[in-house]
């Protein structure tokens, strides 16, 4: 249940840090792009925590019960979806060090058989994914083999960015248990595509792979920046205060 | 390749439609080359299932009839009736057409 959770969790706070480009966005089509992107991930944060409250067989909830009325230090999402969208050329760094993560553990999620109705969503998700990834690692091409300063911007956004990559690829004892049971893909594994994947865009974009330093963990264990209690106090305000309003 | 929005040329859309036999122009939209129009085109214009193939093609590429010629170009097919194909009787197996 907990490895379900993580999969809502990871896709809601992206989503919902995605939406934020609302109307913001620098153009149109990109505007566009950005939410039909959020929207995705909201669908699948709807369908993974609908599944993950009904696995919680002592005290079922409902999907937005979990997303509206949890604390932040209950939350499981990765550290890096939580942190803020910046400029665009934040969002696009944020957007290709997840995509391919959540590409390959969506893969890999749709052809176990020891979670159908996970494969199910898993499998719906990868088509959208593929999506995010291609439209994230063509702008990764355009910023970094653009101009002098589109270069440095996005080079600059991806080091920022790169001490909460780690944890992607730390496994706990839930992940253990997931690849055992098939449930999860094997991290170290993954680990080993991601890093070829994200070393071969790189290179085309003529940027630098940031150095692997002291990597940021805890958002799995619910330890999280400051960044996700100022998000959810916005995202779950309207729930609070009127507990049970629907449209 | 600048992101420079104002050098972002003008691409026009074509869509096919899942029923649809051929492209039909539904719009434009900036983008700086042409993957990324592509990609903005099924964002922007196939967002409710509206097709199953896009064609971008630079706006620049494509040459209008001006509407003063419209006159000269159009009007003479307007009198000629014996260019339509309506007076064949067709035989009733066929009538459908």
């Amino acid at each position: 249940m907990q490895a379900v959770l993580r999969l809502g969790d990871d896709a809601l706070v992206l989503g919902q840090r995605l939406g934020e480009w609302c109307g913001h966005a620098p153009a149109l089509e990109e505007d566009i792009a950005l939410t039909n992107i959020a929207l995705d991930l909201i669908g699948q944060a709807q369908s993974y925590l609908t599944l993950a409250g009904t696995l919680d067989e002592g005290s079922p909830k409902t999907d937005d019960e979990l997303a509206f009325l949890r604390t932040d230090n209950e939350f499981q999402n990765l550290l890096l979806v939580e942190q803020s969208n910046g400029d665009f050329g934040d969002t696009i760094a944020r957007q290709f060090l997840f995509d391919k993560f959540a590409l390959l553990r969506a893969e890999h999620i749709a052809q176990q058989t020891f979670d159908l109705d996970a494969a199910a969503v898993a499998a719906k998700a990868v088509k959208e994914i593929r999506y995010h990834a291609d439209h994230s690692s063509k702008w990764i091409l355009r910023l970094g083999d653009g101009t002098q300063e589109s270069h440095s911007r996005i080079q600059q956004s991806l080091n920022n960015f790169w001490e909460f990559t780690g944890e992607m690829f730390a496994a706990d004892e839930v992940d253990i248990a997931g690849a055992a049971s098939g449930l999860l893909p094997d991290l170290s594994t993954m680990k080993v595509k991601w890093d070829s994947y994200i070393n071969e865009i790189l290179e085309k974009a003529t940027l630098v792979r940031p150095e692997d330093g002291l990597m940021q963990t805890g958002g799995r264990k619910g330890v999280h920046t400051d960044e996700l209690g100022i998000m959810l106090t916005e995202m779950q305000v309207l729930q609070r205060t009127h507990p049970g309003a629907s449209w | 390749m600048s992101d420079n929005k104002s050098n972002w040329p003008l691409w026009e859309v074509f869509v096919r439609s899942r029923q649809g036999l051929g492209h039909k122009h539904v719009g434009s939209l900036h983008a700086c080359d042409a993957e990324m129009a592509i990609g903005n085109a099924r964002d922007v214009y196939t967002r409710r299932q509206e097709g199953v193939s896009i064609w971008v093609v630079p706006a620049d590429s494509i040459t209008a009839s001006s509407p003063s010629d419209s006159e000269a170009l159009f009007d003479p097919a307007n009198d000629k009736v014996y260019r339509h194909p309506t007076f064949y009787v067709l035989p009733d197996e066929v009538n459908h057409m």
